[in-house]
């Protein structure tokens, strides 16, 4: 009975459904974040200065005037302001900007290959480990926690030590001690998005295990990662820099600021600015990943959303 | 029980694990599905109902295959869908669909409207490039969306509108068989009425058979060609739909009814109320489920569980006291 008068409502009522349909303004989720990250000022700041800072670290071979590692005796420790040599020249006389900017180069490269790397297993163990769950998730989780009771450079320095000191295994180093962090991230998303209907209804539908997980389930994991990435590189960064510090990344004379930060310890009196332009540069690209990764934090999160 | 059933479920089981030792042996059960039979005939509804928490849903799981049953089988024209593998199983699934409950959580909010229905056509390889487009706007017709919609994300919609993306969705792959876990009761009453005309109406165009599972009696009224009433993971009464408005015989089919409400505040009525709350489905004891709550319990039925037993054509109960009054 009462579902009878009801349907007299039907014709008006899907005009409504429809018209509703009509005012809200078509945005992709994608789209809607990118629209509320551009309001961040800091955010927006912090991308401008990382972006800037890989152009200029690209472009490093054009830009700069002097060859990174010509040791030239007489233009020691030459301070900043010096004509020639704007921003002053280290203990050997190499010049200081040739220098930072070819760092820049190793230091943002290592940052996002570490972080690539560390995203592509630590995703791929998460997916899985989340997906099928039993014996497998409980093996490679385990041993996840295992891998996060050690203390992060601590375990950096026992890998170092095993495969020998150089830029390359240095990164290996830090994808490795990076990984736990991304296959948490992705088991916890993954956990709770495949009891979603959505999901189910792709089961219902036949689909495979490798299109719900590529083309349903990672696309609706992505944002919690793509935060922790971004925050991530900086850390990568300052891990790689450090390692390199202590002697076990790059090997000089390579122009890593890292490196340059050991060098100039010894001059911190004589010539600060040896140690403190390699120590500002590192500061000011992970200060921007940072923002950038903080701005995209609130942009993603759905409780935001208005 | 004949052969030549459409569908047959034949003593379904499904128990979930409560409680585990240390050593992984399972100390106590949820009997979510616990030994239930019937079955569906090709072109007709059949309407299920219970209360929360009576395995309604998670039997409309195992009939499609999203959940392994502990025990017993589902035969799909005489075939146990659940000894199917790789390519028979996939030809399987484009037979039988289920609609969801949920239009919130049942679409992917990463994917546009045409790529949500044109998923099905992909997995199965039953269209690409433009016949996909094509098969989607006709798909959007049929559940009376536009073309333009297909643009849309799940987002931008109502939750009537969700519901006949998720019909179209289901429509896809042409199926026989339907299974609807609760589609209206998410809904406003008003928008309710229109999905059901749909769904109707998609049944006289395509003659599909649906399993429409509900939490009320007057839902599955409107719809129904046989119900089937479930009560913690059984069936206490099943038989066609006027037999059963007009002459139920379990005492909780009747109190359910009872709980209808009528729209007129003058008519007086005796309403049934149940007495206690629907037991634990964890480890149930011995003898009639129901008889905790059962105005006309008597010892048998604590001692015994009943079985289904036809009283009439068609008219299946499980109830002691039905029995007793039956033999006179």
């Amino acid at each position: 009975m009462q579902a009878q008068t009801n349907i007299d409502n039907l014709e008006s009522q899907a005009a409504h459904e429809a018209h509703d349909g009509l005012e809200i303004e078509q945005l992709k989720p994608g789209q809607e974040a990118w629209r509320r990250l551009k309001k961040d000022k800091l955010a927006v700041a912090g991308g401008c200065i990382l972006i800037a800072v890989v152009l200029v670290s690209v472009l490093a071979p054009i830009i700069s005037t002097h060859n990174p590692n010509t040791v030239v005796n007489s233009n020691r420790l030459l301070p900043m302001g010096t004509p020639g040599h704007i921003l002053g020249t280290d203990h050997l006389g190499r010049d200081m900007l040739t220098r930072l900017l070819y760092g820049g180069r190793i230091s943002v490269a290592i940052g996002f290959t570490a972080v690539g790397i560390a995203m592509f297993f630590g995703i791929t163990i998460g997916l899985l480990a989340g997906y099928y769950k039993g014996f497998f998730d409980t093996l490679v989780m385990r041993f996840i926690d295992i891998l996060m009771a050690f203390p992060y450079v601590l375990l950096a320095i026992a890998i170092i030590a095993a495969l020998g000191p150089g830029l390359l295994n240095a990164m290996i180093a830090i994808s490795i001690v990076g990984i736990p962090y991304y296959a948490r991230i992705v088991r916890g998303t993954v956990l709770s998005l495949r009891e979603q209907e959505y999901i189910e209804a792709q089961k219902a539908l036949g689909a495979s295990d490798l299109r719900i997980l590529f083309k349903h389930i990672l696309p609706n994991s992505l944002s919690p990662i793509i935060v922790a990435a971004t925050l991530d590189v900086g850390w990568m960064i300052i891990a790689a820099s450090g390692m390199s510090f202590l002697g076990l990344g790059a090997q000089p004379p390579t122009a890593e600021w890292g490196v340059m930060l050991s060098d100039g310890k010894d001059f911190l009196r004589a010539a600060p600015h040896i140690s403190l332009l390699p120590g500002m540069a590192i500061f000011i690209v992970v200060l921007s990943l940072n923002l950038l990764g903080d701005g995209l934090r609130d942009a993603l999160d759905p409780r935001l959303k208005q | 029980m004949c052969a030549e059933h459409y569908l047959e479920v034949k003593n379904l089981k499904k128990h979930f694990p409560v409680k585990t030792n240390f050593f992984g042996q399972t100390l106590s059960w949820l009997k979510a599905v616990d030994g239930v039979d019937f079955h569906l005939n090709r072109g007709e509804t059949m309407g299920l109902v219970g209360e929360s928490g009576c395995g309604k849903s998670t039997l409309g799981r195992l009939i499609i295959n999203l959940l392994t049953p502990t025990e017993g089988g589902v035969y799909f024209e005489n075939q146990n869908i659940y000894d199917l593998r790789g390519s028979e199983q996939k030809r399987l699934r484009r037979k039988m669909q289920i609609i969801f409950q949920d239009p919130y959580g049942s679409l992917n909010p990463r994917m546009n409207i045409g790529d949500i229905i044109a998923e099905p056509l992909y997995i199965h390889g039953l269209a690409q490039g433009m016949g996909a487009k094509k098969r989607v706007r006709q798909l959007l017709d049929y559940v009376g969306l536009s073309s333009y919609h297909a643009s849309r994300y799940p987002h931008e919609f109502s939750g009537g509108q969700r519901q006949r993306v998720g019909i179209a969705r289901a429509l896809a792959v042409n199926p026989e068989l339907i299974v609807c876990d609760e589609p209206v009761s998410a809904l406003d009453v008003s928008i309710q009425s229109q999905v059901l005309n749909l769904l109707e109406d998609l049944q006289n165009e395509l003659g599909l058979t649906y399993l429409f599972i509900a939490h009320g009696l007057n839902v599955v009224k409107h719809v129904s060609d046989r119900v089937g009433v479930m009560y913690l993971g059984k069936i206490m009464e099943i038989t066609d739909s006027q037999e059963l408005y007009g002459n139920p015989l379990h005492p909780y089919t009747r109190a359910l009814l009872s709980a209808i409400p009528i729209p007129d505040p003058g008519l007086r009525r005796q309403r049934i109320i149940l007495k206690g709350d629907v037991m634990s489905p964890i480890d149930p004891p011995k003898g009639c489920r129901f008889c905790a709550r059962c105005p006309d319990a008597f010892d048998l039925c604590r001692d015994r569980e009943p079985e289904l037993v036809e009283y009439s054509v068609g008219h299946h109960v499980a109830c002691h006291k039905v029995r007793r009054d039956a033999a006179g």
